[in-house]
């Protein structure tokens, strides 16, 4: 291990810039459809899963109602270019600002609650939310929405039929601004305030610590960047219902993809996002419509052995092999 | 002069009474003990002056403000920080992180609560367990972390609830030297204490409670020879003869 002293700081700076460097390129090597797909959901899930982390892994408030943020994401933006024909990355800005009013609503009534009460209220209030959206007529209701096809490619119209790159380097800029704030919060006063509040709320709040506010800030951010995802899925996908944006089972998956790589870690939901994905895509087209719940037992195996021999999610593994 | 002055305080819980017409004051800088058997209603009392609980009846007031209503993390930002009878250290973060949570009250600034957390637990002898993590500590440094972390947020008032409540009797002499510095550093001190030895090395003042109520206030030689306290409390091989 001598050798590795003076090495380790290198490696320590050169190992990021090598891995940001290959995703770069990565879409320049490979040009078909799915590897970039694939990659594109790692990013969007990797994202959303951070931006959970930061409410639940920090925090400590397990939220299993975050396809309410997604959701106001992608119908915000939607709504807007059918109403005022607003670009969808104005629209975007806008759906995070209704998600953070949102985020405030709802953090009134369920952070009075502890644990588990706490996540069962936030799957009461995801439930509620999407029963209010397919009964909304003038929302599309359970028809749902497209969003209008707009040719040729633009910007401005954050539209991107000829090749899927653009979306490719979006999801990445989302993926980063996620990181980025996980990053920068963690080494802040308020990251600390988060931390101890997860520990033991009535502890923190004896030294001086806010409780109510500080949940607050916690879930306005993490709604904030939630409801871009859904910006971001409704320009990708261009049709969406309250099945696919607002579904209990996408507010548990985000949840699953954190668990499994390390709540708590800055890496751990992109590592999480990293393995499931591909597992996720990968059944999909290798079993085709079957495979739908074949990765949702594979999900089930992994959280369960994650559960019992290593708590602390993937991200958890590398501390141990480093350890011995 | 009044730094802490209850008046009346009442809490019943269903048909207990834990507190009933508490009333005491604490002057800047003083050391004052409360006493009493198991479930007198110390913990309560504590619970109460910090907002943790809201009183029924009675006032709490701080340098002539009144802070019953207020919450816990207020009256810790006027100055009055405590620790708990049962510990509550932040078990998945280090001892200089605990401390630094106290440290933060006062300064945004990261690096500049780290170094008052150093020194913080420098202060109560735990600096070489700065990076240990806080479920790694024994008991006892777990007693000392509790107090780094209220005395970071640089409390007026601190109030400590059974200082020695569960540590071995070779750790005690140190503990009763570091409330005794930590006293020196000039917070008043009210101290909740169930060895009677540590007591009277200590308090410079003494209030006893008994199923919820004061039964003598005074200096701790009193104290001693006070019959309701002695009835109550100490036992009859206590009695003067």
């Amino acid at each position: 291990m001598a050798a590795a002293g003076p090495l380790r700081p290198f490696l320590a700076r050169a190992v990021p810039l090598l891995l940001l460097g290959a995703v770069a390129a990565f879409p320049l090597v490979f040009t078909k459809p799915f590897p970039r797909h694939l990659m594109i959901m790692i990013f969007l899930y990797g994202a959303l899963a951070t931006a959970w982390n930061i409410l639940a892994g920090y925090c400590g408030q397990i939220s299993l109602g975050h396809a309410v943020f997604f959701g106001i994401g992608a119908y915000t933006s939607t709504l807007l270019i059918r109403e005022a024909a607003l670009s969808p990355w104005l629209g975007m800005l806008a759906g995070a600002a209704i998600a953070v009013v949102g985020s405030q609503l709802i953090g009134y009534p369920v952070f009075r609650l502890r644990g588990h009460y706490f996540a069962i209220a936030t799957i009461a209030v995801g439930e509620i939310i999407q029963a209010l959206v397919i009964n909304w007529d003038w929302a599309g209701g359970a028809r749902g929405l497209f969003v209008p096809i707009k040719r040729p490619d633009s910007f401005v119209n954050f539209q991107f039929h000829e090749s899927k790159a653009v979306y490719y380097f979006i999801a990445l800029g989302l993926l980063l601004l996620a990181l980025g704030v996980t990053r920068w919060i963690e080494g802040s006063r308020r990251g600390y305030f988060f931390r101890a509040i997860r520990e033991d709320q009535e502890a923190a709040a004896s030294l001086g610590v806010h409780v109510a506010r500080e949940k607050h800030w916690a879930i306005a951010v993490s709604a904030a960047l939630t409801a871009l995802g859904g910006t971001f899925y409704a320009q990708y996908v261009f049709f969406i219902d309250p099945e696919s944006v607002f579904p209990l089972s996408l507010s548990i998956l985000i949840c699953l993809v954190a668990v499994l790589g390390g709540v708590g870690t800055l890496w751990g939901p992109l590592v999480g996002a990293a393995v499931l994905v591909p597992l996720s895509e990968g059944t999909r087209v290798w079993l085709g419509g079957g495979g739908k719940a074949l990765d949702l037992l594979i999900y089930g195996a992994l959280i369960v052995l994650i559960a019992v021999f290593q708590p602390g999610g993937l991200v958890g593994l590398a501390g141990r092999f480093r350890r011995t | 002069m009044t730094l802490l002055a209850v008046a009346g305080l009442t809490k019943r819980f269903g048909g207990i009474v834990a507190n009933r017409d508490i009333s005491f004051e604490v002057r800047p800088g003083e050391l004052v003990g409360v006493i009493g058997p198991n479930g007198a209603g110390k913990s309560t009392l504590f619970d109460l002056i910090t907002g943790v609980t809201r009183p029924d009846d009675g006032r709490v007031t701080l340098d002539g403000r009144d802070i019953t209503a207020l919450r816990p993390d207020q009256i810790s930002r006027l100055g009055v920080a405590r620790t708990f009878q049962k510990l509550r250290p932040f078990h998945q973060m280090t001892a200089l992180e605990n401390v630094m949570i106290g440290a933060l009250q006062s300064t945004a600034d990261v690096g500049a609560a780290r170094r008052a957390a150093e020194e913080a637990l420098a202060s109560v002898g735990l600096a070489e367990r700065a990076h240990a993590h806080a479920r790694a500590l024994s008991t006892g440094q777990r007693k000392r972390l509790e107090l780094a972390r209220a005395l970071a947020t640089r409390p007026r008032l601190l109030l400590l609830d059974e200082v020695t409540g569960g540590v071995d009797q070779g750790a005690i002499p140190g503990l009763i030297r570091l409330v005794r510095d930590l006293h020196a550093r000039g917070p008043a001190l009210v101290v909740i204490e169930h060895n009677m030895q540590v007591i009277m090395e200590l308090a410079q003042r003494i209030v006893a409670l008994q199923l919820g109520e004061v039964i003598a206030d005074g200096q701790p030689a009193e104290i001693l020879r006070h019959p309701r306290v002695i009835d109550a409390y100490l036992g009859e091989s206590w009695r003067p003869a």
